[in-house]
């Protein structure tokens, strides 16, 4: 648990980086400073770790004062991430990754299971990946090293400065989305900086939203889309804030499930007459084990007799815990109506349509317009 | 040129007495000055030196356009006003250090200035101390450039360590500067010479130890 007390920084030159910040981030929880540049954001995480002195004000650590503590010894018990990753280049991934437990005075043995560990936990083959360099790695593979070594002595606080900052738009939705698989996992409490309110929306189980130094509204993200506190708020947010709610909604809550579906050998007459029934104008073929295999179209059905033959072998699909806004640019790329939705050993679990997505947001702003 | 060969084939131990002089010489520069142009060198990156750094580094240039002549008279005179040898090789040796300063000294500090911020803001946040930033980041990267200073200086000293031969420092000048009083082509061929030979080898075993101490991860490829 992380407490922010009057925290104040003011520079020699005058310049009031940080005003009276109070507030309490939860053990557990991503937290995520939010604001345009300027805002205070990266100097208020960087007291924490006391890489920027405190001018007046405490910041406390599971309720200890963190300028009692000896200042390496504070900083090798929070993991760090930056966006400019600053992996020592003339080391392996390995000792990079070794970096803190090296220091903390781990044996050769320990270091190394516990780096092979966490390489598996960023998805990165050890026995491909320990002993390359960091020049031998894509920016996107840098980037998790960055994130396993920031784990290295699992430190129970973590803080992120922009970490996926620095990564193409796709790589990063992707990198964003497996980092929150592994915050499942660990439950670090974690401290995360972004100027993108996509990433923040996404990201935080709540979101602290600074502008010149101030806080000025501390909520989970829902409330800072559906209740701005104020004009500021109401702006930065955007105009499009229902839109942007989508990546509040995972697919699984919004999909139908279960999904009608048919089978290869089924005739395309008993395949209209359901369609028409249900109102849907495509079905999920699947085989015996419920794996999905493609999809028949209404606008097919004339073509053939069975579903074999006019089946579309599709891979266009999405999975249960990706969030909506996914889904539905998926959904307007291919020109899918119903979304075939997988789990991760795809099998199929439902289907995802238009007409739901669309209840689905009016829900959810009329909610939090009522709260 | 054929005078010059059968001067060797007669005298080869004069010529080894001559090499064996002049490597000492530069031996004992070179180490001290590695040392001095190291640690001031890493002295000077420190926070808030960047004034001492301009001015270390101005000095040190302005040393290096001191003729060499120039400068072994100005050390003769120091030495002797303050009681020690004037001539030989103590003031010989010191002032190979001073021209062997600069290249290892400026090198030193632009090649820990060169360190991405990004690797000392990690380290830090990681709870490095001040020191083992300095050992674990910034001298293993900077040692590759360094080496390219050392060997600078080593081929520069080689070939001004001939002059010092002028006041009697002996090695591979002595010939060269009997040669030229007494007109014998073929001395100051052999100096001339050697002295080449001898740049040429010690920069190709330093290109070598230059490659080993380079750390293997600045060698892949992007």
């Amino acid at each position: 648990m992380i407490k922010l007390e009057n925290l104040t920084k003011i520079y020699p030159d005058g310049t009031v980086a940080v005003k009276e910040m109070s507030f309490e981030v939860k053990e557990g929880e991503l937290c995520v400073f939010l604001g345009p540049s300027g805002c205070g954001k990266t100097t208020t995480m960087k007291m924490i770790n006391r890489l920027i002195p405190i001018t007046s004000g405490k910041i406390y650590i599971d309720g200890v004062d963190n300028t009692k503590i000896d200042e390496s010894e504070l900083r090798r018990n929070i993991g760090y991430a930056i966006q400019e990753i600053g992996l020592f280049t003339h080391m392996t991934v390995g000792q990079n990754i070794e970096t803190v437990p090296a220091l903390k005075g781990w044996t050769k043995t320990e270091r190394r299971k516990r780096a092979e560990e966490l390489l598996e936990l960023v998805r990165m083959n050890p026995d491909e990946f320990i002993d390359k360099y960091p020049n031998e790695l894509s920016g996107g593979q840098r980037q998790r090293v960055g994130v396993a070594r920031a784990l290295g002595a699992d430190p129970p606080i973590l803080l992120m400065d922009e970490p996926f900052g620095a990564i193409d738009p796709i790589n990063r939705v992707e990198l964003q989305s497996e980092f929150l698989k592994i915050q499942q996992k660990i439950k670090k409490t974690i401290i995360f900086v972004t100027h993108d309110i996509y990433e923040a929306i996404k990201m935080g189980d709540r979101i602290a939203l600074m502008k010149e130094g101030k806080l000025v509204q501390y909520d989970p993200p829902a409330n800072l889309l559906y209740r701005p506190k104020d004009e500021f708020v109401e702006g930065f947010v955007g105009a499009d804030r229902a839109l942007k709610g989508l990546q509040l909604l995972r697919v699984k809550e919004v999909m139908t499930s279960p999904p009608p579906t048919a089978k290869v050998e089924e005739r395309v007459e008993v395949i209209r007459e359901r369609m028409e029934q249900e109102g849907i104008d495509s079905f999920p073929v699947v085989e015996n084990s419920g794996k999905l295999i493609g999809l028949v179209a209404e606008s097919d059905l004339g073509k053939g007799k069975v579903v074999k033959d006019i089946i579309i072998p599709s891979s266009t699909t999405c999975t249960v815990n990706a969030v909506l806004n996914e889904a539905l640019s998926v959904m307007l790329s291919s020109g899918l109506k119903t979304l075939p939705i997988v789990s991760e050993d795809s099998k199929l679990e439902g289907v995802l349509t238009f007409d739901a997505i669309q209840k689905a947001l009016h829900e959810a702003v009329q909610t939090g317009e009522k709260k | 040129m054929l005078e010059a060969w059968e001067f060797i084939v007669r005298r080869p131990e004069l010529l080894a007495e001559w090499v064996v002089a002049h490597l000492w010489i530069i031996f004992v520069a070179i180490t001290i000055a590695v040392i001095l142009g190291v640690i001031l060198g890493i002295y000077i990156t420190g926070k808030g030196k960047e004034q001492i750094a301009d001015t270390v580094l101005y000095l040190a240039e302005i040393m290096m356009t001191v003729p060499s002549l120039a400068l072994f008279g100005l050390l003769m005179l120091l030495l002797g006003s303050i009681g020690l040898k004037a001539i030989g090789f103590l003031p010989a040796v010191i002032a190979l250090i001073v021209y062997g300063q600069l290249p290892i000294l400026r090198n030193t500090y632009t090649a820990i200035q060169a360190v991405d911020p990004a690797m000392i803001e990690a380290g830090k946040g990681m709870g490095m101390n001040e020191k083992q930033i300095l050992f674990k980041i910034k001298l293993p990267l900077a040692v590759p450039v360094i080496m390219a200073g050392l060997r600078n200086a080593i081929v520069l000293i080689i070939g001004i360590a001939a002059i010092a031969a002028l006041i009697g420092a002996g090695g591979l000048g002595s010939p060269i500067f009997r040669g030229l009083r007494n007109a014998r082509m073929d001395l100051i061929i052999i100096g001339g010479v050697s002295v080449s030979i001898l740049a040429l080898i010690v920069d190709s075993l330093m290109a070598l130890v230059e490659r080993r101490v380079t750390p293997k991860g600045l060698k892949v490829k992007q």
